[in-house]
């Protein structure tokens, strides 16, 4: 599994991205923004960070990008595509993923130690989220539906719901499941010297979908 | 301006400088010179009533890469790496204008850190305001947080650590210290110096505004007083997008060798950095204005050589390489402009397309300004109020819960939860974890440990001991998780040097300061100096905070401050003589007075040794040094931090003479509260205090002896926020 990590103007975890897919996976490297080039990709993290700067809205530039561009199509043929804070931010943006994430209820930036209840298995997981805009917000219908259709990932566990996410909802996906977007941060849980290796379980789910779905793994090319 | 007071008094020079100035010149200086000379030879620029002091502190070692007089220090971290770090004040621009004041605060430090060529890993803090009860100190505490938040959050530099504390003296004069740590290969690192006539001076980042002009002269070397608010168009304000990019340009540069020299756009935007570049290199450089991209067209060329419109570089580029540059710059969205020339000679010279609108030596201007002799002289007593804020006859256990939640000695998590403290991936011990911010290096296959510190009340108490007193609580920071000191930089926050205490003040700090890195061998690598810190009711505790990077070989040894099992024996390490002059409890009480315990250096040394080598062992479970609130306090915080409480027996002190209530409150160097196995405490000499478990702190002193649930504890520790956020 060769991960592709998006590097846009302002991105920030690209690099904590990269080394979490080589620890997890066969390698990977950085996509620049430009670049509709995902060859020999075959999976996409778009990364946290503020790109550009987050000026207009956050995400709201990042979509335009050729890059995203490529990442769309790759989606659209099953490839793997996990966006992590302001990846998710720019997936919802690009239209890949349901819902938007507003402002946190109390209004500032936190940084701390999350635990996350994995949706179905009850598993639960500590990752350290750090976000100011992380509030995830979606129309009652629209939640209704992504329950119904087994869209939710992850949710907060009780008293860790601390940016007001509607339904506790930490993490979602798209219909077919092959895209993920979350607001933890995995990619600063795969190492024990640094709090805990449960985001490597976000990465085995997203690789496991792709494996099981070889005609699906390779992106096409842009 | 004032009619008939001539310009260059407004402008802060006094008559003797610019007569100097004259005579150097030959002739009266125009406009833009004396704009120029008027920043260089202020205080923020030129150190001239510290540089004399400074020069007796220790700045050699082993290890050292860079030392005083570069844009950051660097030590040498094995493997072909070093670590760069350096500390600067943002403290006027902050007391005007919080928010942009601490975010400009930690753009410009990191930019010192990446123009020698290091990427920036690591942020810290060091925050001093007004006692929280003051609806002015909430809101600078708010804004600075915010701050620093904003820009080190959105530039995906981890902030690690820092402290903040509350003292009436800082409420007209807020301090904000920003400290940035970087890594480099050695081979990749550049120094500041313009080199090679012919080459080109390419100016990168955002293009150059009204922000910040005067800055340097009008605020960061004048005693701030009534009409603040009309010096805010002299805040700069900050983009930490445009800098994201300029780092990434600076250091995609640096590494494919394109760059002769690089330096920052700090203090004094272009005229200091074109300055010491050209002062360094012993060259001469040109400056045409006309080729500055501007915010706004129609700027004069004096506001141009001195805007301080923040995310801008300066780099000296091989003219063949201009365009590669440029390119490099291009592809990271950032701008670029070929604005100048290296010359042979010494001179400065600013031209405006072919009209030459100044002309100095560089000589003159970087390293002309006078340097002056301070008069100290001690102040007959006390010199800051005093205000009883403990009920007279309170007991132990309201006292230690009046320490827990006095907002310095409080957890600040409300604080430090607003940072990003993990993005980089090194980040093995955050804030609060343990003493010392850990930062694994896999790169080199170990780990550095960074601590800040600087008790403000101490030093004002004994400017000579109480300096002593914050290099060893930061060596002994490191010695908690298992660090040895590899280098030591500061920042001096002192009042008016012109006025005999704040000169005494600030000469018994120094002295300490050098007496206690050449008593530990730690090398100085750099510094910041910030004077004129008063306000209308007088001077800021004198303030030195000092920053220690330690280095050591395995981050999966470090223990943290927190107790880890029940049943864990408590000791007490080190030479610790508790007392209560200078502590927060004597602040409570209203009984601050002159006067610290001369600490014994050589046997807080001692103990770092002990400490670190048994927490490489892995021999400790827990390991917090004694500092604010003293040894109750550091049991608690222990306690808190673990979720498990303790019993202790205070008697071994009290047989040394200590008083039931300086043996649980009292303050000093050299104490260090671990817990492990007992039989391993006995072997390091620790003094046995008693046993970690159950759901209360239990602390006998004598007829002060005290029990106070987990729970209160916890509740006291934590209240910072309702205490930081009421009406906000």
């Amino acid at each position: 599994m060769i991960w592709g990590v998006l590097q846009f103007p302002g991105s920030c975890d690209e690099r904590d991205a990269l080394r979490a897919c080589e620890i997890h996976g066969d390698g990977a490297r950085l996509v620049w923004h430009e670049s509709r080039d995902l060859d020999g990709v075959d999976g996409v993290v778009v990364p946290g960070g503020f790109s550009y700067g987050d000026y207009l809205r956050a995400g709201a530039i990042a979509r335009f990008s050729p890059a995203m561009e490529a990442v769309a199509e790759a989606a659209a043929g099953g490839a793997p595509v996990i966006g992590i804070c302001n990846g998710f931010q720019v997936l919802c943006e690009a239209g890949l993923l349901p819902g938007a994430l507003l402002r946190n209820v109390e209004l500032r930036f936190r940084c701390h130690q999350v635990e996350l209840v994995e949706e179905g298995s009850g598993q639960r997981l500590s990752i350290p989220a750090k976000h100011g805009e992380g509030r995830y917000y979606a129309p009652e219908e629209m939640l209704d539906q992504l329950e119904a259709n087994g869209q939710v990932a992850y949710r907060y566990a009780d008293g860790h719901n601390s940016n007001g996410s509607v339904r506790d909802i930490a993490g979602v996906t798209n219909e077919r499941g092959n895209v993920l977007g979350l607001m933890p941060h995995p990619e600063h849980a795969v190492d024990p010297l640094t709090g805990s290796t449960d985001g490597l379980r976000v990465f085995e789910r997203m690789s496991r979908g792709a494996l099981a779905n070889q005609r699906l793994t390779k992106a096409p090319r842009g | 301006m004032t009619v008939g007071t001539p310009k260059y008094r407004e402008l802060g020079l006094t008559d003797s400088e610019y007569e100097l100035i004259v005579e150097k010149l030959g002739r009266e200086p125009n406009d833009v010179e004396l704009a120029m000379f008027s920043l260089l030879w202020s205080e923020h620029c030129a150190y001239k009533h510290s540089r004399k002091l400074l020069s007796k502190l220790p700045t050699e070692g082993k290890r050292v890469v860079m030392g005083p007089g570069e844009n950051a220090g660097a030590v040498d971290v094995g493997s072909g790496y070093a670590v760069a770090f350096k500390v600067e004040s943002h403290n006027h621009p902050s007391a005007v204008e919080p928010f942009q004041g601490a975010a400009t605060g930690v753009g410009g430090i990191m930019r010192d850190v990446f123009a020698i060529g290091a990427r920036p890993i690591a942020l810290l803090d060091s925050l001093r305001f007004g006692e929280l009860d003051s609806v002015r100190s909430r809101h600078l505490l708010d804004g600075a947080v915010r701050g620093i938040g904003h820009y080190g959050n959105s530039i995906g530099v981890a902030t690690v650590g820092g402290e903040i504390y509350f003292e009436e003296p800082y409420e007209h004069n807020c301090l904000v210290n920003a400290m940035c740590i970087g890594f480099a290969k050695i081979e990749d690192m550049v120094r500041a110096a313009a080199a090679g006539p012919g080459n080109s001076i390419v100016l990168m980042g955002a293009s150059t505004g009204r922000d910040g002009i005067g800055g340097a002269s009008v605020l960061a070397s004048a005693e701030l007083g009534e009409g603040d608010d009309a010096k805010r168009p002299t805040v700069q304000i900050g983009d930490p997008f445009e800098e994201s990019k300029l780092l990434e340009c600076c250091l995609e540069l640096l590494e494919k060798g394109l760059l002769v020299s690089l330096q920052d756009l700090g203090a004094a935007g272009l005229t200091s950095s074109a300055g010491e570049m050209a002062s360094a290199g012993g060259v001469g450089i040109d400056i045409d204005v006309a080729k500055v991209p501007l915010r706004e067209a129609d700027m004069e060329p004096f506001e141009i050589m001195v805007s301080e419109s923040q995310e801008r570089m300066l780099a000296v580029v091989e003219p063949a390489r201009v365009d590669e540059v440029r390119a490099i710059c291009e592809k990271w969205q950032t701008g670029s402009a070929t604005i100048g020339t290296v010359t042979e000679g010494g001179e400065i010279r600013i031209l405006r397309g072919e009209e030459v609108v100044g002309e100095m030596p560089v000589e003159a201007l970087v390293d002309g300004c006078p340097l002056y002799d301070l008069e100290p002289a001690a102040p007959e007593g006390w010199i800051y109020g005093n205000r009883e804020t403990l009920a007279p006859g309170a007991s132990a256990k309201d006292e230690l819960l009046a320490l827990l939640s006095a907002p310095s000695i409080a957890s600040k998590r409300w604080a430090f939860e607003q940072y990003d403290s993990i993005v980089g991936s090194r980040t093995v011990r955050r804030p609060e974890q343990a003493d010392a911010a850990v930062l694994q290096l896999p790169e080199s296959g170990n780990a550095i440990a960074v601590s800040i510190d600087g008790n403000g009340r101490r030093v004002a108490c004994d400017p000579y001991s109480g300096t002593i007193d914050a290099v060893l609580e930061c060596a002994q920071n490191l010695a908690c998780v298992g660090a040895e000191p590899l280098g030591l930089t500061n920042c001096l926050n002192f009042g008016n040097p012109e006025k005999p205490t704040g000169a005494w003040q600030l000469d018994r700090a120094i002295s300490g300061l050098a007496e206690a890195c050449r008593a530990l061998g730690v090398p100085v690598v750099g510094g910041n100096v910030s004077l004129y810190n008063e306000g209308p009711d007088g001077p800021i505790y004198p303030t030195p905070v000092v920053a220690m990077v330690g280095e050591l070989p395995d981050p999966a040894q470090v223990a943290g401050d927190a107790f880890v099992r029940e049943g864990d024996a408590i000791g007490l390490i080190g030479p610790f003589e508790p007392n209560l002059a200078g502590s927060e409890l004597a602040k409570q009480r209203g009984e601050l007075k002159m006067g610290l315990p001369a600490p014994d250096v050589a046997a807080v040394a001692k103990a770092c040794h002990t400490v670190r080598d048994a927490i490489r062992a892995g021999r400790l479970a827990s390991a917090h040094d004694v500092s604010d609130g003293g040894l109750a306090c550091a049991l608690a915080e222990s306690a808190i931090g673990g979720g498990i409480g303790c019993r202790v027996d205070l008697q071994h002190l009290r047989e040394r003479g200590c008083s039931p209530e300086e043996a649980l409150f009292g303050e000093g160097p050299g104490g260090f509260v671990v817990s492990g196995e007992r039989a391993t405490l006995e072997e390091l000499g620790a003094t046995l205090l008693g046993e970690v478990g159950g759901d209360e702190i239990e602390i006998a002193a004598g007829d002060r002896s005290l029990t106070v649930s987990l729970a209160d504890a916890e509740r006291a520790w934590r209240s910072l926020p309702a205490q930081a956020e009421r009406d906000i």
